[in-house]
């Protein structure tokens, strides 16, 4: 019954030893990979079922009783993001088989994207922060390798500042678990919870609360930290790229969610107004440098960075309504910026290049294309009826209602520039002629495979599903952002479930 | 004893700031060492060092006799320390293979990623 919890972890690592040996026979390693895919992503919806209907799930590893041993926990915010991390593992197994080439398979790509989605997975489920530390870890290296699995000067280059830069967010995260454990004595996090908010020294909280928003913002993306990723995300091939763009940053945003909901609540820390002003600037310097360039994917990783901003707004405005819409503004985002990563390898099978200024006439010859980056990328920028819509209009209601004008203005502002960058490719992709001096595509690069179109209609469906009919999704996410507010649940299942 | 392993990771961290400030990648690469080896200290300070009684369990007993020492935190360095292990050599080789590539150790110098195309009618000013 519990180890429905462990599964998500499990498969993912299951298939990346079984694909390990079939480094040459990329048929066997695409099927095994679409069946771990397709395993993994009907596990996350019956987790997030029995969650739903049973409440939070707990599984305490080897029988050892939390808070001594090490507890998986399920909530709605987990359970959420273990489902949306199967959508995005799928989409992205199957634009491998049509985009990864040769030499990166030999090299052990699919072993290494299982063990990323298992990493994930893994810090999506932990109770325990030393836990935390060790998928945090898993899900790095894993990256590491794929980032630079091509081997070009760009990778390598790109990826030096990545693993560097996570290197110290890395090494601050650990230096707070171990203050954390010095002031407490424990590293269970609900039984962190208890502890916290029975300290007496403040001080000393909110030293270790500074660490683990540098360490969690630095994963996350946010202002003034987010230099490495504009820098690494444009250069891997476009589907590792789709894998980092959507979860890689989200599970920074998710740790620093759940951190500073369980552990340190942000209401009354003093913190909340840093918080506030950090998603701020971060939205705004986002989509400035988003504006500033002109070549597909670094137009798409600067966005990155102006989305995570909406989160961490919700997450600091705190409210169960500002919540909600973080959580809903997150899974959205990862459907929508996965989507529009795999298309703009799309519109390099078909214009040649990832730069603006190369690309233009692809509204005449590929309509269909045209249309599966319009779903996506004006959803991105917020248009009805499409789901960026309704999680940008939860998160501007929010903070009108919290009384934060300038926030909501920000908000909405930074949703006008979005559409700035969003036309601006559409413009010089799909729409300007093409500009005749440029070389026309190498062999067979034109031609693109149903294995890329059919993840990238898929997701485009699914947004425009959450875009019709939201209801669904965002009980989902108020329920998920009712257990955040009041952890007692959390703590409960965790702690009460000792036999 | 913990004053002494507190002043002597925070000497461990200025060290390693200062060499990671440097633009040299061999230096950084010093600098990350002792970073995590300063972490690991710090963890180890956590767990309240000083106690010489094994946290063993008397025959027939159910908990230790009196106060034992703290034997978790090595647990928890053990684990960093074959973790940041196997970060540190997969840093090494990324390193050597971007020496070898860029041709160069100077960070500053190492910005081909960042580089913006001129032929893609881009603005020329590098982002920072």
């Amino acid at each position: 019954m519990s180890g429905l919890l462990a599964a998500p972890i499990i498969v993912p690592f299951a298939v990346a030893a079984l694909s390990l040996p079939g480094g040459r026979r990329p048929h066997f390693q695409s099927a095994a990979a679409l069946l771990g895919a397709a395993a993994h992503l009907a596990l996350g919806a019956m987790l997030l079922q029995r969650v739903h209907h049973h409440g939070i799930a707990v599984l305490n590893v080897g029988n050892w009783p939390a808070p001594f041993g090490i507890a998986l926990v399920a909530d709605h915010l987990s359970a959420l993001m273990v489902l949306v991390t199967g959508v995005v593992y799928g989409a992205v197994c199957l634009y491998s088989r049509a985009e990864i080439g040769a030499d990166c398979l030999q090299r052990g790509y699919y072993p290494l994207l299982h063990i990323l989605v298992g990493g994930i997975s893994g810090a999506f489920l932990t109770g325990d922060l030393f836990n935390l530390y060790v998928w945090f870890e898993v899900m790095l290296m894993a990256s590491f390798a794929l980032l630079v699995l091509g081997r070009t000067r760009a990778q390598l280059a790109g990826g030096l500042t990545y693993v560097v830069i996570n290197l110290i967010s890395t090494l601050l995260f650990l230096a707070a678990l171990g203050l954390i454990y010095a002031m407490t004595g424990t590293l269970n996090m609900a039984h962190l919870h208890l502890k916290l908010r029975a300290t007496a020294d403040l001080g000393q909280v909110a030293a270790v609360s500074v660490l683990f928003l540098t360490a969690f913002g630095i994963k996350a993306g946010l202002f003034p930290l987010f230099f490495w990723l504009p820098a690494s995300y444009h250069t891997p091939p476009v589907a590792v790229s789709a894998i980092f763009s959507g979860l890689l940053t989200k599970v920074g945003v998710y740790a620093l969610i759940r951190t500073f909901t369980l552990l340190f609540p942000l209401d009354g820390s003093g913190l909340q107004n840093l918080v506030l002003a950090a998603a701020a600037l971060t939205m705004v310097t986002g989509v400035l440098g988003a504006a500033a360039h002109s070549e597909v994917r670094r137009i798409l990783s600067f966005h990155i960075i102006s989305q995570v901003g909406y989160m961490v707004l919700g997450l600091g405005l705190l409210t169960p309504l500002a919540l909600a819409g973080a959580v809903f503004y997150l899974l959205h985002h990862i459907v929508v910026k996965a989507n529009l990563f795999l298309i703009s390898g799309l519109t390099r099978q078909w214009g040649g290049s990832f730069a603006l200024a190369e690309l233009g006439g692809l509204y005449r010859t590929r309509w269909f294309g045209a249309l599966l980056f319009f779903i996506p990328a004006f959803s991105l920028a917020g248009f009805p009826p499409l789901s960026g819509f309704w999680a940008k209009m939860i998160l501007i209601r929010a903070s009108l209602d919290a009384g934060h004008f300038v926030l909501a203005g920000v908000a909405a502002l930074v949703g006008l520039l979005t559409v700035y960058s969003m036309t601006k490719i559409w413009n010089e992709a799909f729409w300007k002629p093409k500009a005749a001096a440029t070389p026309p595509p190498a062999d067979g690069l034109s031609r693109v495979s149903a294995w890329m179109l059919a993840p990238v209609a898929a997701l485009a469906a699914l947004t425009v599903l959450i875009g019709l009919a939201p209801e669904q999704l965002f009980q989902m996410a108020r329920l998920a952002a009712e257990e955040l507010l009041d952890p007692s649940a959390y703590v409960h299942s965790v702690l009460g479930s000792v036999r | 004893m913990e004053t002494v392993l507190a002043l002597l990771s925070g000497a461990m961290v200025a060290a390693s700031l200062f060499l990671m400030l440097g633009r040299h990648l061999v230096r950084f690469i010093f600098g990350l060492v002792l970073a995590s080896n300063a972490v690991n200290l710090v963890i180890f300070a956590a767990g309240r060092p000083g106690n010489p009684r094994p946290p063993l369990i008397p025959e027939g007993a159910q908990v230790p006799a009196g106060v034992v020492a703290n034997s978790l935190p090595q647990a928890l360095i053990l684990t960093a320390i074959v973790i940041g292990f196997a970060l540190l050599v997969f840093v090494f080789i990324l390193f050597f293979k971007a020496h070898q590539e860029l041709g160069t150790v100077n960070t500053e110098d190492m910005s081909d990623a960042e580089a913006i195309p001129a032929e893609a009618g881009a603005p020329e000013k590098v982002k920072p």
